[in-house]
């Protein structure tokens, strides 16, 4: 027991173990279907917020727009499965069948030559990757490399949620307008809809997740997740150790912006549409406060922070929908004030040190496990007055301890 | 070339700040091995003069030639590269991580990217971080947060973080502002055992440490040279007096 509260005050891995309980066994054996695609849903933001870790947390770059990378993801994938739902068959009625039907009602008489690569589901798969990489990669060259960064990245990646927002709903029948790219309802023939097909892509999502906290954790113990703190601290001081500071910055921008993509196509599978209230100003600003809830700096406190953040959104907004944005926008200014680490600062500077001297108190273990080297009162003395070492009480016994043993020793 | 000698040769060099030159066509040469000195009032423009050899400003007119290679147009990674450290006047360090990670993010390799990604910290790495520690005097704290050091061993610690890219041309901006007087005589040292197989410039404003280090002073006011040569000649120069040092 002893050993397994220390296990989890101190190993990183043990955080991990325990959401991976929480999200494999717990959620999926306490809660109905309807919640836990639910639960699913909100596991999807998760993957924005990880990625927000490396982005903000890690790397010190703040981006308001993560909606659109969300977005984007869910698009490729939303693309390839209305293509599928739009056979000439179920879309018989048509004036054009084997169109979108939205495309049908915006007069559009063929697909347009670049939805034709997304009836693939190898492209889709490969697109939700890429474009928000690519995205990614084009605005971080154009910003990093001329040093914008701050406040003015933010409010400059806030500005493409807004313009893409703007183009996606102005483009109505290519993409769907407000409404967004609907009635989505088998994948390679797999019906999406039902009970089961919700547990499979529950599980699949969460493994995904997973997949991507790892990755995070694996860059952060590189050279490059140091630099990344570095350069959060002294980006001068980075660059005149011979670094290209802006080609670190575009890489996690790129990561963040890849794990979006993959959130957004999971999104899509599992709620069935995807449109563009998930790519504008709005939930791009609810992603990054999931992740401040969480904690900006650890990768597992911000699937925590995801859940908490949505079940408040989900339970509020049902009882009480005008006071939400008041009541979220309060949370995270509370949060910024009160804990800048969020929920995982609170683990580390309250639990932890908690389990850490319950440990302690635990009755005196057994003579040959108690420390090797003879302590003389002085030395005795001196560890009491340490911070973490031990309780006053143990001074005088530690004192005593030290009388049987060996004076060649000390 | 007649300069090809120098390790650095700057010629002409002018910056300009909306009009007000904070450098105007200045000449400097700086030989190999040698430690040079540089002083002068407030505002003399001896921080700019670092600024443009490490490319942090962009000169406006003029030319800067490290080992006979112009400087002033690369970019400021590429400039390091080539083998100019610089010190900043505040100490620069990463407060966050430990002074074992601020000397190995230091160590010259795996500066790209994926270079980066692939980087492991090896046994030569380990070997030159315990090297550099000893030199800067940290062997004892590699585990222990930089944040947590004294001024004066995070002035040491930048320059040990410098000294792990084993720069030819290393340039140090008021190394011992806010030192004791027993870590002014440590720097000192220090200084001068690192000054065997490079070249460095200093600004400094403590004449004593100046005395006890320098090969040859130059005096900088209002972005020119007002005199260069040993330090003893520089001090009874009566323009010097009149600007500087005072009656």
């Amino acid at each position: 027991m002893d050993k397994f509260r220390r296990w989890i005050a101190s190993s990183d891995m043990a955080s991990i173990v325990v959401l991976a309980i929480v999200v494999f066994a717990v959620l999926p054996a306490t809660t109905d279907i309807f919640r836990l695609n639910l639960i699913g849903k909100y596991l999807t933001y998760a993957f924005v917020a990880v990625g927000l870790v490396m982005l903000w947390g890690y790397g010190g770059i703040l981006s308001l727009g993560q909606g659109v990378f969300f977005g984007l993801g869910g698009y490729c994938m939303a693309m390839f499965l209305k293509l599928e739902a739009s056979d000439p068959v179920s879309t018989k009625i048509q004036s054009t069948p084997g169109i979108p039907d939205f495309m049908d009602w915006n007069q559009l008489t063929a697909l347009p030559f670049w939805w034709e690569p997304f009836r693939h589901l190898p492209v889709a798969l490969i697109g939700m990757l890429v474009v928000p990489m690519v995205l990614a990669a084009v605005i971080g060259f154009a910003m990093f490399k001329r040093r914008v960064g701050g406040v003015y990245f933010a409010i400059i990646t806030q500005a493409v949620a807004m313009i893409i927002t703007v183009l996606i709903i102005g483009q109505q029948g290519y993409t769907g307008g407000v409404n967004g790219i609907t009635d989505l309802k088998t994948m390679l023939g797999w019906d999406i809809r039902t009970d089961s097909a919700k547990y499979i892509l529950y599980f699949a999502n969460a493994i995904l997740l997973f997949v991507a906290i790892f990755a995070c954790r694996a860059v952060q113990r590189t050279k490059l997740g140091t630099l990344l703190l570095a350069m959060r601290d002294k980006e001068d001081r980075v660059r005149f150790s011979g670094y290209d500071v802006a080609n670190f910055k575009v890489f996690v921008f790129c990561l963040a912006a890849t794990l979006c993509g993959v959130g957004g196509a999971m999104f899509t599978l599992q709620v069935g549409f995807m449109s563009p209230s998930f790519v504008g100003i709005v939930p791009s600003i609810e992603m990054v406060i999931f992740a401040a809830v969480g904690g900006r700096m650890s990768l597992v406190g911000a699937v925590y922070g995801t859940l908490l953040v949505n079940f408040g959104k989900t339970y509020f907004s049902e009882s009480f929908p005008e006071m939400w944005l008041f009541l979220m926008a309060a949370l995270f200014i509370g949060v910024v004030m009160a804990f800048p680490n969020g929920l995982a600062g609170l683990w580390e500077s309250y639990v932890k040190p908690w389990l850490l001297r319950e440990r302690q108190a635990v009755p005196v273990p057994a003579p040959e496990k108690t420390p090797a080297v003879a302590e003389d009162p002085s030395e005795a003395e001196a560890a009491s007055t340490r911070p973490v070492a031990r309780s006053p009480e143990h001074a005088p016994a530690s004192k005593n301890r030290s009388d049987g043993v060996d004076p060649a020793v000390a | 070339m007649s300069n090809s000698d120098y390790v650095l040769a700057i010629e002409d060099l002018t910056v300009s700040f909306d009009g007000f030159k904070a450098i105007d066509t200045l000449n400097l040469y700086v030989d190999k091995g040698e430690l040079r000195v540089i002083i002068g009032p407030n505002g003399a423009g001896k921080t700019t003069l670092l600024d443009l050899i490490c490319g942090k400003t962009r000169a406006s007119a003029g030319s800067i030639k490290f080992k006979n290679a112009e400087m002033t147009k690369l970019a400021e990674h590429e400039i390091v590269r080539s083998g100019i450290g610089r010190k900043f006047q505040t100490p620069s360090i990463y407060e966050n991580l430990t002074v074992f990670k601020n000397l190995e993010v230091s160590f010259p390799r795996g500066r790209g990217v994926f270079g980066a990604l692939k980087f492991r910290c090896t046994d030569d790495v380990k070997e030159r971080i315990a090297e550099v520690a000893g030199e800067i005097g940290l062997e004892e704290q590699l585990s222990m947060e930089a944040g947590l050091l004294s001024h004066g061993q995070k002035q040491w610690l930048e320059i040990g973080m410098l000294l792990m890219q084993d720069p030819e041309l290393l340039m140090l901006d008021e190394p011992i502002a806010g030192m004791s007087v027993r870590e002014r005589e440590l720097t000192a040292e220090l200084l001068d055992r690192i000054c065997r197989n490079r070249s460095m410039i200093v600004i400094e404003h403590d004449m004593d440490f100046v005395k006890k280090i320098a090969h040859k002073v130059t005096v900088m006011h209002q972005g020119k040279i007002l005199a260069e040569g040993p330090m003893e000649r520089v001090q009874s120069d009566p323009k010097v007096i009149d600007v500087y040092l005072g009656h």
